[in-house]
């Protein structure tokens, strides 16, 4: 009785915590929040007009575009960015979004990679992206995954940088106080890629965890470096059941 | 040419007020801040936005430096006849960039 009873509090303590978990969104300004509901404001969709442009376009007169395999992305593309990074059987290891559409651009269209955080790359990220929106976050059960989001959580709490920092420091333990004039946002993933104001442009996710990691003073990560996609893994998990928002505006 | 994001209403009533919202890709760069290599980036910016409602100037903004990168644009007019409303956004080196869409009032 008293190990059910018990057990039924840990439920309740899981479920509220999931439920404490604020997306960014809820913590910005009325006007900002305006922003990103209205997509005749929202200025990520002129980014989400070039994808939709490089969606529907062979990059080369013998290759297929896109839309050659997968047709229409308003219905194919529906959920699929709220399930990655995915694991990869071709190079033994997960991936993100844009390592996909570059993958697919190499072996199934014969054409160049998308340099990371180009125009080109994220336009094709924010189109897939948005056919998620409402889409609730869901990481994929591949138990070969385990390890990598493991790794990322390790990561996330170890602390890093002239600062002595770790992600977990700021984004769990200290989520809803200030930094400077800003609030610490809880951290989560759930609106890649984003149009931040500050940025005066969409970036994606890489772009944040860099841009916090030059701000404890540490080195940045790589683009598809291992350690990335475990860290955006942990992130998906840390996500898992909030509804996907990209592309989003945030301040 | 820059990517526009024009909303406005296809078909309206005869003496309907409408709502014209306008989005442009633009780096609205202001000329005073330095690049990586230290030196001032020359100045971009849209300097001036008009709209004509059947070649009738109805509404026009003039922009400066401060404003946000990819500058949003929203205002109202009358439906008064069937034709086009001409978008035109004029800038710095020479930029001019018109967009038109139909509308049809009833």
């Amino acid at each position: 009785m008293r190990r059910a009873l018990g057990l039924v509090l840990l439920v309740v303590t899981m479920a509220s915590a999931q439920e404490m978990r604020r997306s960014g969104f809820d913590d910005m300004s009325p006007s900002t929040q305006a922003m990103q509901r209205d997509d005749a404001q929202n200025p990520a969709m002129l980014w989400v007009q070039d994808g939709a442009a490089l969606w529907a376009r062979a990059p080369s007169p013998s290759a297929p575009a896109c839309a050659g395999c997968h047709g229409d992305a308003r219905a194919s593309m529906r959920g699929v960015a709220a399930r990655y990074p995915a694991y990869d059987e071709a190079l033994a290891r997960p991936i993100d979004l844009a390592m996909r559409i570059n993958r697919c651009r190499e072996t199934r269209q014969g054409a160049s990679r998308l340099a990371p955080d180009s125009q080109e790359l994220l336009g094709l990220e924010s189109y897939i992206a948005l056919q998620s929106r409402g889409v609730p976050i869901e990481p994929p059960a591949d138990a070969r995954l385990l390890p990598w989001r493991e790794r990322g959580e390790a990561l996330y709490r170890e602390r890093i940088g002239q600062l002595n920092l770790s992600c977990a420091q700021c984004h769990d333990e200290r989520a809803g106080q200030r930094l400077g004039g800003g609030l610490i946002p809880q951290g989560h993933a759930n609106g890649y890629p984003l149009y931040r104001l500050e940025w005066q442009g969409v970036g994606s996710l890489l772009r944040r965890i860099r841009n916090c990691m030059t701000g404890v003073r540490a080195q940045p990560l790589p683009a598809e470096s291992p350690e990335f996609t475990a860290l955006a893994l942990y992130l998906a998990w840390r996500d898992r059941g909030m509804a996907m928002e990209s592309p989003a505006v945030r301040p | 040419m820059a990517r526009t994001l024009i909303t406005a209403p296809a078909t309206a009533k005869r003496g309907e007020v409408i709502e014209l919202r306008t989005l442009i890709a633009h780096p609205m760069e202001t000329g005073f801040r330095p690049g990586a290599d230290g030196l001032l980036l020359p100045r971009n910016l849209i300097t001036r936005f008009s709209c004509r409602y059947n070649d009738e100037l109805v509404f026009s903004a003039d922009l400066h430096a401060a404003m946000a990168a990819n500058p949003y644009i929203a205002f109202f007019t009358t439906a008064t006849e069937s034709g086009t409303l001409s978008f035109r956004w004029e800038g710095d080196h020479g930029f001019s960039q018109t967009e038109t869409v139909a509308i049809s009032v009833s």
